[in-house]
């Protein structure tokens, strides 16, 4: 995947961040790697300096010890004003300028940077589309006559106008509600899978950092790190007592939203028929010689239908109407969340169907547990 | 003689002081806005200076403009220059203390997002800062117009130009003829004036506040 990212990477050496008059650094001594075209989310309490040390990335905030470099090149080699502008930036509350319309907002930087008119209107248009807000309704609004998540997506796309490497995001879906959140987060992962943009995000909320984040640092006092790590990583062994309290309670059940049905070993030998085809009689033999007591009855395009135990056979004229439909399925792209859930209202087995639909294998909740069974002691040997 | 017929006389005179009068109260008011400005920029950072540049204008108001004018006779004369320095500083305490107030109101969020695209520290000022204090600075001016209209009378005293001198004389001579109609025309000249820049600057708030800010 690395290879098509038009991020590059960020390194941090040894960064301090010491402010006159104050005993202790505000940062101490960073060592940090953000690997091109990923999301790294820097988490941590309030006050924790992860603030501090993103702003220290765009010179907001003069390090005072240490260095910086974006795709190799020092940070201290251009002045603050034109680093800034090759860098994408959207904070809490988007900070967009409000006597500015949309498209005058989205414009700042590209303006900066001196593009002409036509290429600034184009782009402009092009982001728009890009944050889902069509042009013709909103380019001529006021961000006052916007919703908080409209505003947000104008924040988006102002950062990413003059199409930054690297894009730094300061909280910036923390103050909206949180089905709008959820929204943007699942938009942020849309853009992402599309641009491959370096992205340093920092959030006080643990569940948007496993949402979001290829890895996760969790920050301690002074911006220490205490763990830097994917997220199924984390979740599955945090390091100290102090990341696995900020993880809080839940972790497992935060580890089955990463995880997708496909990634897991669920059984594909249930006993199936396909109702046109086979008549009760015969279906009845096949699982008594198996030992089963249930079967799967499917469509003529081998989608699920029905769930029918060997009692029910005996009676029925033709696998069409006997049995009890198949409820709640899973495709092989669910969480395993979605798996669980499905596998509650089913009452045991729940259908995991494919790509159209059709009957693929089945899952129970051992396969659940042992799945994070199964993480939880890599976690332990690594 | 009525005050129509006393106005219809004396037109091209009461005309020319009219025109002066206003001419002396926006001249001192654009005065007052660049240096009022300047200041508030300089200081608006610092809440020490916020206060002391404040405190400093709040005191020259409650010099009455009568005795200001008379000790700025005695150093720069008589005629337009005491008159206007008088004006302009009357004119920095509401538009010092708008700047302050207004560039003090600018969302951290909105300047620290301007600088953390790129701006540089002049294009903050200039592109987001002072455009999103410019409403308050507006109504600063406005109100130091409004206050200059009635002190610029006063400035009739040090024979500075204007409507005031047709008050004052109206007032030394009551009691002969048309002095009632001169005091008085000299008085509605200045309300009526007073209002038609009222209108102006209302004007002038519709043509350069963006509709995003707009009240």
């Amino acid at each position: 995947m690395a290879e098509n990212a038009s991020g590059v990477e960020i390194r941090l050496e040894n960064v301090s961040k010491h402010y006159p008059g104050s005993r202790e650094p505000a940062v101490a001594d960073v060592t940090l790697t953000i690997p091109a075209g990923k999301i790294v989310i820097l988490v941590g309490p309030s006050g924790c300096g992860k603030t501090t040390t993103m702003r220290m990335i765009n010179r907001l905030i003069e390090p005072s010890s240490g260095t910086i470099t974006i795709g190799g090149e020092d940070n201290l080699k251009l002045n603050g004003d034109e680093l800034r502008r090759g860098i994408g930036y959207a904070i809490q509350q988007a900070g967009l300028f409000p006597h500015f319309t949309v498209a005058q907002n989205i414009a700042v930087v590209p303006g900066l940077l001196g593009w002409d008119r036509r290429r600034i209107d184009a782009r402009v248009e092009e982001m728009m589309d890009l944050v889902g807000l069509d042009p013709a309704e909103f380019r001529g609004r006021y961000p006052r006559q916007l919703s908080g998540g409209q505003q947000q997506r104008v924040g988006v796309a102002r950062a990413l106008a003059a199409d930054p490497p690297v894009l730094l995001m300061d909280e910036p879906f923390g103050a909206v509600d949180p089905i709008t959140r959820g929204n943007l987060q699942d938009e942020l992962l849309r853009l992402q899978a599309e641009l491959r943009k370096t992205i340093v995000f920092v959030t006080h909320d643990f569940d948007e950092a496993v949402k979001l984040g290829d890895k996760i640092a969790v920050l301690g006092d002074r911006s220490a790190i205490l763990q830097y790590d994917t997220p199924e990583a984390i979740l599955a062994n945090p390091a100290d007592d102090t990341v696995a309290g900020f993880v809080g309670a839940g972790a497992s059940l935060k580890q089955l939203t990463l995880l997708r049905v496909r990634d897991v070993d669920y059984h594909d030998n249930a006993l199936t028929a396909v109702s046109e085809q086979e008549s009760p009689a015969e279906l009845r033999g096949r699982m008594t010689e198996a030992g089963r007591t249930y079967a799967l009855v499917l469509d003529a395009r081998r989608r699920p239908l029905r769930w029918v135990h060997v009692r029910d056979l005996s009676t029925a004229t033709s696998l069409r109407n006997v049995g009890r439909p198949v409820g709640d399925s899973v495709s092989t792209q669910s969480t395993l969340q979605d798996a669980l859930e499905a596998i509650l209202v089913e009452g045991g087995n729940a259908v995991v169907t494919g790509a159209h639909g059709e009957y693929v294998g089945t899952i129970d909740i051992t396969t659940v547990t042992d799945t994070i069974q199964q993480l939880r002691e890599t976690g332990n040997a690594s | 003689m009525t005050l129509f017929e006393y106005v219809a006389d004396r037109w091209d005179r009461l005309s020319l002081q009219a025109l002066l009068h206003v001419s002396e109260v926006v001249q001192a008011t654009v005065i007052a806005a660049v240096v009022g400005v300047l200041i508030g920029v300089a200081v608006y950072r610092s809440p020490v200076g916020s206060a002391v540049a404040t405190a400093l204008a709040s005191t020259i108001l409650t010099i009455p403009s009568f005795a200001l004018l008379g000790l700025l006779i005695p150093v720069f004369g008589l005629g337009a220059t005491p008159t206007v320095i008088a004006l302009v500083l009357y004119a920095l305490l509401p538009i010092t203390r708008n700047t302050i107030v207004g560039l003090a109101g600018v969302d951290p969020g909105v300047a620290d997002a301007a600088k953390g695209i790129g701006m540089s520290r002049a294009a903050v000022l200039t592109r987001v800062e002072l455009r999103l204090a410019w409403p308050a600075i507006l109504a600063g001016m406005r109100v130091a117009t409004q206050m200059l209209m009635g002190i610029a009378v006063i400035a009739a005293y040090a024979k500075g130009p204007g409507l005031g001198g047709e008050v004052f004389l109206g007032l030394v001579r009551a009691g002969s003829a048309n002095a009632t109609n001169q005091a008085l025309a000299g008085t509605l000249g200045v309300v009526i004036l007073a209002l038609l820049l009222e209108g102006v600057y209302f004007l002038i708030a519709r043509f350069t506040v963006s509709r995003g800010i707009r009240g």
